[in-house]
């Protein structure tokens, strides 16, 4: 019983990341209507970012700000500078973007920084917060953080002038311009949110899988997973999806099919979700006449 | 006085195909101005030309200063409000969002609280559907959202698009009515394309006819519906 509870307590731990990820996943979709392969890989430059601040000597938690303010920036450039040239662009030739992004910042990284596995610090205890068996400090830490994200980010989202016009945006692009929403920055500010929001999932799934360029590629997976399973465009679905995800793949790799298979859970998730119900869970059935 | 909104020589179109060729107009003002033309003419394209959605050459100037080069929501900054065909509310917002949207722009946020409360008592159907979503809402309640959302704006100058399209002649009077009293009591000048002439005529002081993008006469609404030719070629009634 105590290693089952641990194992649902690990992959909401670890779901809660999934979650993060899938959350910018359908922010950048919800604006562009394309799925961000290269999200993942920006939270893993992000990661290193802190990683290279914790390793001059800077304090964990400010070099974790400082890292947020780092990603909001990064994201920002990303969609102006490259993002914004082929918004209008057919489907495909905006995939390929991303995709050409997602190597980019792969190599990048690994030229800068190597692809040597590096290990990334928690800032939680080492030992398992108040004496519970079920639980590891990180887990605990990391669910917290996940939970304090989220609902800043809905509150925003639900209760600022701001948030308000980047829904706007989002949703019909001429109707916003016509109250005088400047809607190309606020593709911009949310693309910085997005990589806000990769770049503490990076920051709390790195002690676990440790550091490295291809960290992330796992965990953009799962994401992926988690979006369609709620929904690519319900951000409700994707955050429900990511903690389904989380326990799902745990539990399975614990009991079922082993750890080596784990990642093939989140493949059989995508391909049934996007032949039984492509919608997902909470997502919009849309349908188009021809 | 220079006129509030001057065009001279506008030409607009999309892609490479040019819908409006030379268009010339002078809007006054305080007064209400009709455009009218048959379908295809070219009058939702003259709206959308006149706040930069699409493509133009030429020039328009707004309260004497030139616009013609500026981004839509620079114009829309300046106080030219513009209920789009098809009206162009938020459709998974509900009512009040769309309305808070309507006063994103403004600085004085009291003020724009004070004046949603004035536009749910000019429609005191949206109070009732304050916090529905407005795609779930009738096509005249959708309207209404769509005036009242661009009148959040205070604007100098409303480009009205076909408010009557598909709606019940009860509730085009409606907003009609609504469109005479803002434009006497809030001072708000008014450019409506209408297919309804008849209405339209009887609303506005100024009128232009416009056909095939091409301006074909021009003169005050009434001399526009005592002209028997006029009437019958262009007007069909």
């Amino acid at each position: 019983m105590e290693t089952f509870i641990h194992q649902v307590v690990a992959g909401i731990a670890t779901g809660g990341v999934y979650a993060s990820l899938a959350l910018a996943l359908v922010m950048i979709y919800q604006s562009t209507h394309h799925i961000n392969f290269a999200q993942g890989e920006i939270a893993m430059f992000a990661t290193y970012l802190a990683w290279t601040l914790i390793n001059a000597g800077v304090p964990y938690w400010v070099a974790f700000f400082g890292t947020i303010l780092l990603a909001f920036a990064l994201g920002v450039l990303i969609q102006r500078i490259i993002i914004r040239p082929v918004e209008k662009a057919p489907v495909l030739n905006v995939v390929v973007v991303f995709i050409g992004l997602l190597v980019i910042l792969n190599s990048l990284a690994g030229w800068i920084f190597t692809y040597t596995i590096k290990s990334f610090p928690s800032p939680f205890p080492k030992e398992p917060p108040f004496g519970l068996s079920f639980i590891s400090s990180h887990e605990l830490g990391s669910i917290g953080v996940t939970l304090v994200l989220l609902v800043m980010l809905y509150s925003f989202f639900r209760f600022t002038p701001l948030g308000l016009a980047m829904r706007a945006a989002a949703q019909n692009p001429d109707s916003s311009r016509l109250v005088g929403i400047r809607v190309g920055w606020m593709l911009a500010l949310g693309w910085g949110l997005a990589a806000v929001l990769g770049s503490i999932a990076g920051m709390m799934i790195a002690p676990i899988v440790f550091l490295e360029p291809n960290m992330m590629s796992g965990v953009l997976l799962y994401a992926f997973a988690a979006a369609l399973v709620g929904g690519i465009d319900s951000p409700g679905g994707a955050v429900l999806g990511g903690f389904l995800v989380g326990i799902l793949e745990n539990l399975l790799g614990a009991y079922v099919i082993g750890t080596e298979l784990k990642l093939s859970v989140a493949l059989v998730l995508i391909v049934t979700v996007l032949t039984i119900r492509p919608a997902g869970l909470f997502g919009k059935v849309i349908v188009t006449r021809v | 006085m220079a006129s509030l909104l001057e065009v001279d020589g506008l030409y607009a179109g999309y892609g490479p195909t040019e819908v409006i060729h030379d268009l010339s107009l002078r809007i006054e003002e305080g007064t209400i101005t009709t455009l009218l033309g048959a379908n295809g003419a070219g009058k939702t394209t003259t709206l959308r030309a006149l706040c930069k959605m699409i493509r133009t050459r030429g020039s328009i100037r707004f309260e004497g200063e030139a616009i013609d080069q500026l981004a839509t929501e620079d114009i829309v900054r300046r106080g030219v409000a513009h209920v789009p065909d098809g009206r162009g509310t938020f459709g998974s917002l509900t009512t009040e969002e769309n309305l808070r949207l309507g006063g994103y722009t403004r600085r004085d946020r009291r003020a724009a609280a004070a004046d949603q409360e004035r536009m749910y008592d000019y429609f005191p159907r949206l109070r009732e559907r304050r916090q529905q979503q407005a795609g779930t809402m009738s096509g005249g309640e959708q309207q209404m959202l769509a005036i009242a959302r661009a009148l959040m704006l205070r604007p100098r100058l409303l480009l009205m698009d076909e408010p009557s399209f598909g709606l019940a002649p009860l509730i085009v009077r409606e907003i009609f009515s609504i469109m005479k009293t803002i434009n006497e009591n809030d001072r708000v000048t008014i450019l409506l394309v209408e297919q309804n002439a008849a209405m339209a005529l009887k609303l506005a002081s100024q009128a232009y006819l416009i056909e095939t993008g091409r301006l074909v006469l021009a003169g005050e609404a009434a001399a526009f519906s005592n002209d028997e030719a006029v009437r019958r070629s262009y007007l069909g009634y």
